[in-house]
């Protein structure tokens, strides 16, 4: 074929183009499904408890993302600042992941039990009630809205079908609980959904009102959960390296 | 295209292909730093494929032959170079890294009676504990520890609820807090007298007698408050006669009524406060920092 064809044929540069642009992006993104070798074994990444993970969805929905991230990068800056650097295990379950790439806020990858419920509650009202100096913006509809959860269990029959064990049959959930516990298990377990949901809410009651269910008590079990999962003490510093 | 007599300089040969009758394309060379520059890319990659994690093999990937050396369970070790590595590395002897550590350990190992003797020691903690102070403990107690009521209380004031000793404070940052007081439903006159009474313990100009009828209603506050309204630091229980007020803020009151009206909601509501523990989270080092900065910053005891 002569180079002449090509040029003079649109639609035939078109589909070439196509061709080409499509090998390098192959290249690039066809061996990290294969590479196993960069997602650290640790012990304790579990999936979001259902209310957990509706807290979850309103963080995407408010785009927190747009001024938080949630990595932590391997300098020693970072390190001494916001606590050990992210792993590629501890969003493994996160779909799409947070990591986000701006910090006009800070980095919240290891928030969670850092501040109190309470905190959380009254800097989501109105930061500069607690940070003065704040310039982050108030969402004080979060203590307003009842939250929705009635589709629950779809959401998370969603994202089983991505890969996060959630689980339906017997058998997924005896793997949940050898691998989490009883307790976490249960909360894991869809038929369980809509019940677990309501009893951490109203466990925690974060929002320091047990008559309902609103938006900032998910928005809170969410937060509080942030990089808490893997209990870093209990591995070695070059533990993690052999994974990089 | 450009017009060809504006290229008065030499005939630029064409690429031979003709579009609509008289369109041709010029074939000129590339810039000769450019092309050389974009050779030398190439050859830094080649460069960077060798020495660091670079090819997807499999569910493997090369490592690279370079190496950080980095010390091991006591000995020095050479590893392959990635961020990981060079990170602990960077921990383990950056100039600033091994400069901090050898006061860190210092302090680590020092009594508190010592660090507080020591200006040289102080000067470390207070700095290093600012930091700290500054991301786990402002959010709340604001960024000179002024603290924010009624959730969080005043850490820049001699008054501390669970007592201002070094020993208390590590406590308290080690172990976190929860204050807890009931709600009592006490309402109408009672309540009236209950708040001049308490009002009274603490000097403020009353009436003798309604002060007189509260105090027998004091006597349910007593289990924690103490008979003198002293308070109790193990219980997290407020002294009611100093003037210190960390929950309301009743200087800051208008009138009598008002000062009444936020003591009878205090009453009314109880209080439920929590602070997270650190101990999980911070170093003990840094915990020790935290706790003499803290202490200096109130004039604790």
């Amino acid at each position: 074929m002569k180079h002449e064809s090509i040029e003079i044929n649109a639609g035939l540069l078109i589909i070439l183009t196509l061709v080409v642009v499509s090998i390098g992006g192959l290249v690039e993104i066809v061996p990290l499904f294969h590479i196993k070798d960069t997602v650290e074994e640790v012990k304790g990444v579990r999936p979001y408890t259902p209310l957990e993970q509706r807290g979850r969805d309103l963080y995407i929905r408010e785009g927190c993302y747009a001024c938080h991230s949630q990595m932590i990068r391997p300098f020693r800056d970072e390190m001494l600042r916001y606590g050990h650097y992210s792993l590629a295990a501890e969003s493994k379950y996160d779909h799409p992941f947070q990591w986000a790439s701006k910090r006009t806020g800070p980095d919240i990858a290891r928030l969670g039990g850092k501040y109190s419920d309470e905190w959380h509650t009254q800097h989501l009202i109105r930061p500069q009630n607690v940070v003065p100096e704040s310039i982050m913006p108030p969402y004080p509809w979060l203590l307003k809205n009842e939250l929705a959860y009635g589709d629950i269990e779809n959401r998370m029959k969603a994202l089983k079908m991505t890969g996060v064990p959630y689980s339906l049959s017997e058998d997924e959930y005896q793997a949940n609980v050898a691998e989490h516990g009883k307790e976490m298990a249960d909360k894991l377990h869809i038929p369980n959904a809509r019940a677990t949901l309501e009893a951490e809410a109203n466990g925690r009651n974060l929002d320091g009102d047990k008559s309902r269910i609103t938006e900032m008590d998910a928005m809170v079990a969410y937060l509080q959960a942030l990089g808490t999962m893997v209990d870093f003490k209990q591995y070695e510093q070059g533990y993690f390296a052999n994974f990089r | 295209m450009a017009n060809p007599a504006n290229k008065n300089s030499k005939q630029v040969e064409t690429t031979g292909h003709v579009w609509d009758d008289d369109l041709r394309e010029y074939s000129n060379p590339l810039p000769s730093w450019w092309l050389w520059t974009f050779y030398a890319t190439i050859v830094f990659s080649v460069v960077y494929w060798i020495l660091y994690p670079a090819w997807p093999i499999g569910k493997s990937f090369t490592r690279g032959i370079a190496t950080v050396t980095v010390e091991e369970n006591g000995q020095m070790v050479e590893k392959p170079w990635n961020s990981r590595t060079q990170l602990i590395e960077e921990m383990q002897s950056s100039p600033s890294a091994v400069k901090q550590r050898e006061y860190i350990e210092k302090v680590g190992k020092a009594s508190y009676e010592e660090i507080l003797a020591n200006p040289d020691m102080m000067a470390f903690a207070r700095s290093m504990a600012k930091g700290y102070f500054g991301d786990y403990c402002a959010a709340c107690h604001g960024s000179g520890g002024q603290g924010n009521l009624p959730y969080f209380p005043n850490l820049a004031d001699d008054d501390w609820l669970w007592g201002g000793k070094v020993d208390h404070l590590q406590a308290s940052i080690n172990n976190g807090r929860k204050g807890n007081m009931p709600a009592f439903p006490v309402q109408g006159e009672a309540m009236d007298d209950l708040a001049t009474y308490v009002l009274s313990l603490s000097g403020e100009q009353v009436d003798a007698a309604a002060a007189e009828r509260g105090k027998k209603g004091y006597a349910m506050c007593m289990g924690c408050h103490g008979a003198e309204g002293k308070g109790n630091p193990m219980l997290g229980a407020a002294n009611l006669t100093d003037k210190a007020w960390s929950v309301i803020n009743i200087p800051a009151a208008g009138s009598l009524e008002e000062k009444k009206r936020l003591i009878g909601g205090v009453v009314n509501k109880g209080i439920q406060r929590e602070m997270p523990a650190f101990a999980s989270r911070l170093k003990p080092e840094e915990i020790k920092m935290l706790t003499v900065y803290v202490h200096e910053l109130g004039g604790g005891q």
